[in-house]
């Protein structure tokens, strides 16, 4: 009973921040570009999940908390599924919809192509995330969900590589992950 | 819709409803300018701001004015933050007056520090609608209130070895927490914020100083009390709240260019054919209101629509090379 409601409530926690949104845009206080604002923070929500599910493994071997484990599936969907909307928020507004155009911009921008990277890394893990299929897959589950790894990495680097100057922000998510990466290794 | 409603009731309300609180430095040179000190009679002023309207008018444009919202609400001003909401918050407090000074040094007959006072003693003040393309890829139309850079120029008399001229930025912590270190130690950028002009291009009717925007006083995030405007360049040429003007013999470096050197030029000419390195200039994102459907994708012109004006600088140099 306390853990289908613990679950619902995440639940609700994830969704929150896409309610927010589409709460603040119609309420104008995106502030004066609100494309701009709901594209950044689809992407930095993306990130969070994603890390946030990263984390759940270190977090329940410090703190002894096995049942954790049940989260980290949920949360990696989340972050699928922000990723999706971020992309598709850009190819609507800022590509008018223009498929070529959207092809043009993963090659020749290589912000766009590491991110769109990312996308199509997690669609293999959102197709594999289901019980069943981990079962199926067994021990090359594991090694081909070490990609969220690399996933986090390819989105840290976008961020980074589309801000102007500001380093300071992105580079807090990349000590984030490299602190789930080592924690990872050290305590087995 | 929001923005048309708006435009007609800026045009409508003129000057004599804006209340004496808000009005120092800017409305008492652009009152004088549009005769209504003297005159005293508002009511009848149909003249100034809409006189800048008129047709064929290079100083003008029939396009959509972005709303004063937005033009004061998304600011690029590092010095106050990155985030281009937290200016309009962080500024409120950044008012500066009469007794602004700027230095003028270098290459020219009347150097000194001249007070906003003195300055604005020496010039006109009018109205000009201008395109302010970003090179992050938006865009806006926004009616300034200021003085040709010319005119300011003029006064101070550079002798015939000044080449190029460099504007600076104020650098004072304590106003400008951007200034400060971020989280993990890095600065932003190398403060103070300067920019610089070749002096055909300072001299071209077009470069503005800016002094106001919707008939009220320059606010705090949009580069109070001077803000540079050329129109043809990206915004990041325009640099505000200027605090030194120096006329050198040397083409001065410029923050972008010295930040980024593969990404920003010099001259930041707006150019729909030349792509930043990482994302393209063709087209551009025009902000009109704080709608979520306020924003328009347009394609972006050759120096921003001013070619007329300001293509005859640039003949048998290479716009690609020189970014």
């Amino acid at each position: 009973m306390v853990y289908k409601l613990s679950k619902v409530s995440a639940h609700v926690i994830c969704w929150l921040p896409l309610i927010y949104l589409i709460f603040a845009a119609i309420h104008r206080t995106l502030g004066a570009d609100p494309q701009e604002i709901m594209l950044h923070l689809l992407g930095f929500w993306a990130l969070v999940f994603l890390l946030l599910s990263l984390s759940v493994t270190p977090l329940r071997r410090v703190f002894q908390f096995p049942i954790l484990v049940n989260f980290r599936r949920m949360l990696g969907l989340y972050a699928g599924w922000y990723m999706l909307l971020h992309v598709a928020l850009f190819f609507t507004f800022y590509l008018n919809l223009d498929i070529s155009e959207l092809v043009n911009e993963v090659i020749e921008r290589p912000y766009i192509t590491v991110g769109m990277l990312a996308l199509l890394l997690m669609l293999p893990l959102v197709v594999t995330s289901t019980k069943a299929m981990q079962r199926r897959l067994g021990k090359k589950w594991k090694a081909l969900h070490r990609l969220a790894y690399l996933i986090g990495a390819l989105s840290i680097v976008h961020f980074v590589w589309q801000s102007k100057s500001d380093l300071n922000e992105p580079l807090l998510y990349a000590v984030w992950l490299v602190v789930v990466l080592v924690s990872r290794r050290s305590i087995k | 819709m929001k923005n048309r409603k708006f435009r007609s009731l800026y045009s409508s309300i003129k000057e004599q409803q804006i209340t004496p609180e808000e009005a120092f430095w800017n409305r008492r040179a652009f009152l004088k300018k549009l005769g209504y000190l003297s005159a005293g009679l508002p009511l009848l002023g149909n003249n100034g701001l809409l006189n800048a309207q008129t047709k064929g008018n290079i100083f003008t444009t029939t396009e959509p004015l972005s709303s004063e919202y937005v033009i004061t609400h998304h600011n690029n001003f590092y010095e106050f933050s990155t985030n281009k909401s937290r200016p309009a918050e962080l500024a409120t407090e950044f008012k500066p007056g009469n007794d602004w000074k700027v230095k003028v040094t270098g290459n020219v007959e009347k150097p000194g520090e001249y007070t906003l006072e003195d300055i604005l003693s020496w010039v006109d003040i009018e109205e000009r609608i201008y395109r302010l393309r970003c090179v992050e890829g938006w865009s806006m139309v926004v009616p300034w209130q200021g003085f040709q850079l010319s005119d300011l120029i003029n006064r101070v008399k550079p002798s015939s070895n000044a080449k190029y001229i460099e504007f600076k930025t104020l650098q004072s912590r304590s106003t400008f927490p951007g200034q400060k270190r971020g989280a993990l130690g890095f600065h932003v950028l190398p403060w103070p914020y300067k920019e610089g002009l070749r002096m055909d291009e300072a001299m071209n009717p077009l470069t503005f100083i800016a002094t106001g925007v919707y008939g009220k006083n320059l606010p705090g995030q949009n580069g109070a009390p001077l803000r540079l405007v050329v129109p043809w360049k990206y915004g990041f040429k325009s640099i505000k709240s200027v605090v030194s003007i120096r006329f050198l013999e040397q083409r001065p470096t410029n923050t972008w260019h010295k930040s980024a050197p593969r990404e920003y030029g010099f001259f930041a000419n707006v150019n729909p054919a030349v792509a930043h390195p990482r994302w393209s200039q063709a087209n551009e994102r025009r902000i009109t209101d704080e709608s979520f459907f306020g924003v328009k994708r347009i394609p972006t012109q050759l120096f921003n629509g001013y070619q007329d004006q300001v293509a005859p600088m640039y003949v048998g140099m290479d716009l690609v090379r020189e970014f």
